[in-house]
């Protein structure tokens, strides 16, 4: 599909609704992924990134609107769906008892290509994931990173037009995620459109062009990594005040201060606050110490997913699973 | 710094390999699909030989064990029910590691593997039809350590290395039929544990209320009339009467039609659970 435009939309998907019993995973996800781009589908666990994926790779049948991958409907054309797409799911979908050369063989026999073609497609795949040393033993005794790699090259044994990563870092350690990361990075360079989930908003900052924001089935922001960045600040305060009798004043200094509606967690005696600009927190200290209100505890700190789904949502992240298990 | 030399230059030709575009050939046929998931399959048993135990220890424990403790008390001898039992414990022993597709389906079928075969533009069924395939692989295993045992204790069958090939044979078939009803339950269940107890539950009224063990003519009426309708029976006389050289074109009839019942009801519901599964 190298000949599609950038213009062209590889993932198009307009009010996925999935149902499991009384739980609607999905509840209306529309989609856009232009050709040729990262898009990062951000969430908590539990918020349907799963599901949709799997709805997106034909794995799962939507219960209500529609999708189309390279133009091709994922129910109607589920056959030719599969054809242009890579999946690697959030569980290693290789097989753990094989080897590492005998599951990018079997990969390969299964899309299509020889078997003199599947074993030098093994051998080199293994050779540029790193896992030379590792090819003739059983999966199961690999490293989390290598699994990782083991399962992505199991998805690129023939070069994938739309590859839909499902959590492909989670549980890595740091220099595994950067492998992962630059691994991405080459597929995309050479024309291949990613969707990737991810429940860490610096995995979808470093890789995505587009970041959609999903919780409970929803999507509740979609933007560039910059947008949805201005939208919960570029950081954000964290005000600990040792009076809390002085928790209104402090409030109004926040907010006149940097301009905002400063978020108070009265529980944890914290007042917390979207900062655009770092340099304002300079001015409010001024105004704290001249209007006499005492500091315990003051920081900035750089947005996390918990932020933005405090911004976005007004619950936190964590809580996810807990409050839908009491509603 | 070697380390950060060598990471630096594998990151290098990971940019350069990955990136070179393969560009997907034709997917492969339903056939080379199947063959190819079947060849995943032996080489799962060649990695973990531990799954032929119920093809190789149990028999050889059912035969000893059947021979010796009844033999005398059935047949008068034990040379002479080894005769009688030995076909019928063959079809037994084949019959039961059928089950064994079922377990193992249900606990494949979870693992993320399944995903990635369902997301391949290959034939849908090809992961079952492989999968039944290389257990064919286990049943051989199965008919040959019998034959081995009992051949080593004395039975001698009448029929020749033909009628002897024709009655595994027959048995890998109804085996391979009878492996899509416990594939569909495979599928179905949500535990490998609750596959087992309901398949065990329909494998003794199979196996046990048939003539494996006995002549049926001192049973009760009801019970007769049961093992002249079960399929195992027809098998078994149909083993039987090829090893001992005088094989009953209408047994082999019967377990044919059987078999054939079996993949028309049982092939189309287990494929459309496993498109259905999620």
């Amino acid at each position: 599909m190298s000949t599609l435009d950038t213009q062209t939309m590889a993932i198009e998907a307009h009010g996925l609704v999935k149902t499991f019993g009384e739980n609607r995973a999905v509840d209306g996800v529309d989609l856009a992924v232009r050709a040729g781009t990262v898009y990062g589908v951000l969430g908590p666990n539990g918020a349907g990134k799963t599901t949709t994926v799997r709805m997106l790779t034909t794995l799962l049948r939507p219960d209500g609107g529609s999708a189309r991958v390279l133009g091709r409907d994922v129910v109607d054309d589920a056959d030719e769906v599969r054809k242009f797409i890579g999946l690697t799911g959030q569980y290693a979908s290789v097989d753990e008892d094989l080897t590492g050369t005998e599951n990018l063989v079997l990969q390969s026999r299964l899309v299509g290509l020889s078997r003199a073609q599947s074993k030098r497609r093994a051998a080199e795949l293994l050779e540029s994931f790193d896992l030379t040393d590792a090819a003739s033993r059983p999966v199961k005794h690999f490293s989390g990173g290598m699994r990782r790699r083991i399962d992505l090259a199991a998805s690129i044994v023939v070069t994938p037009d739309v590859l839909f990563l499902d959590e492909p870092t989670t549980g890595l350690d740091p220099r595994s995620r950067g492998q992962v990361w630059d691994i991405i990075r080459d597929l995309v360079a050479g024309g291949t459109t990613v969707l990737l989930t991810t429940q860490y908003l610096d995995e979808a900052d470093q890789l995505a062009d587009r970041i959609a924001v999903i919780d409970r089935g929803t999507v509740i922001a979609e933007g560039t990594s910059a947008d949805l960045k201005a939208s919960v600040g570029r950081s954000s305060l964290h005000l600990r005040l040792a009076d809390e009798t002085q928790r209104d004043l402090a409030e109004r200094l926040v907010a006149q201060t940097l301009d905002t509606t400063p978020r108070s967690t009265p529980e944890a005696g914290v007042i917390t606050a979207p900062v655009a600009d770092p340099d304002l927190v300079a001015d409010l200290m001024i105004r704290l110490r001249a209007e006499g209100v005492r500091i315990d505890e003051i920081g900035v700190q750089r947005p996390s997913l918990d932020e933005v789904f405090l911004t976005l949502t007004g619950h936190a992240a964590e809580d996810d699973d807990t409050e839908r298990t009491a509603a | 710094m070697t380390t950060t030399t060598t990471e630096t230059r594998a990151a290098e030709r990971s940019a350069s390999r990955v990136a070179a575009r393969v560009d997907r050939p034709q997917p492969p046929s339903a056939l080379s699909a199947s063959l190819t998931l079947g060849w995943r399959s032996v080489l799962k048993i060649r990695r973990i030989p531990e799954q032929l135990f119920d093809v190789t220890f149990q028999p050889v424990i059912f035969i000893l064990m059947f021979v010796y403790l009844f033999g005398g008390a059935v047949s008068g001898s034990t040379q002479e029910y080894l005769q009688f039992v030995l076909p019928g414990i063959l079809v037994q022993t084949v019959v039961m590691a059928s089950l064994y597709t079922g377990i193992s389906l249900n606990t494949d079928i979870g693992k993320g593997i399944f995903d990635r075969f369902r997301s391949l533009p290959i034939w849908r069924p090809a992961a079952l039809v492989g999968a039944l395939l290389a257990d064919s692989i286990r049943y051989v295993v199965a008919a040959a350590v019998c034959l081995a045992v009992g051949m080593a204790m004395g039975f001698r069958p009448d029929g020749s290395v033909f009628d002897v090939v024709a009655a595994v044979l027959l048995v890998l078939v109804f085996a391979f039929s009878l492996s899509w009803i416990f594939a569909f339950l495979g599928l179905v269940m949500r535990s490998a544990g609750a596959v087992q107890g309901v398949s065990m539950l329909a494998m003794f009224p199979l196996t046990f209320a048939s003539n494996v063990f006995v002549d049926p003519s001192t049973m009760p009426g009801w019970l007769r009339a049961w093992v002249d309708v079960n399929p195992v029976s027809h098998l078994v006389t149909a083993v039987r009467g090829l090893m001992a050289g005088g094989p009953d074109a209408g047994d082999i009839g019967w377990s044919l039609i059987g078999c054939a019942v079996l993949i028309a009801v049982f092939a189309p519901l287990t494929v459309r659970a496993y498109r259905r599964k999620s």
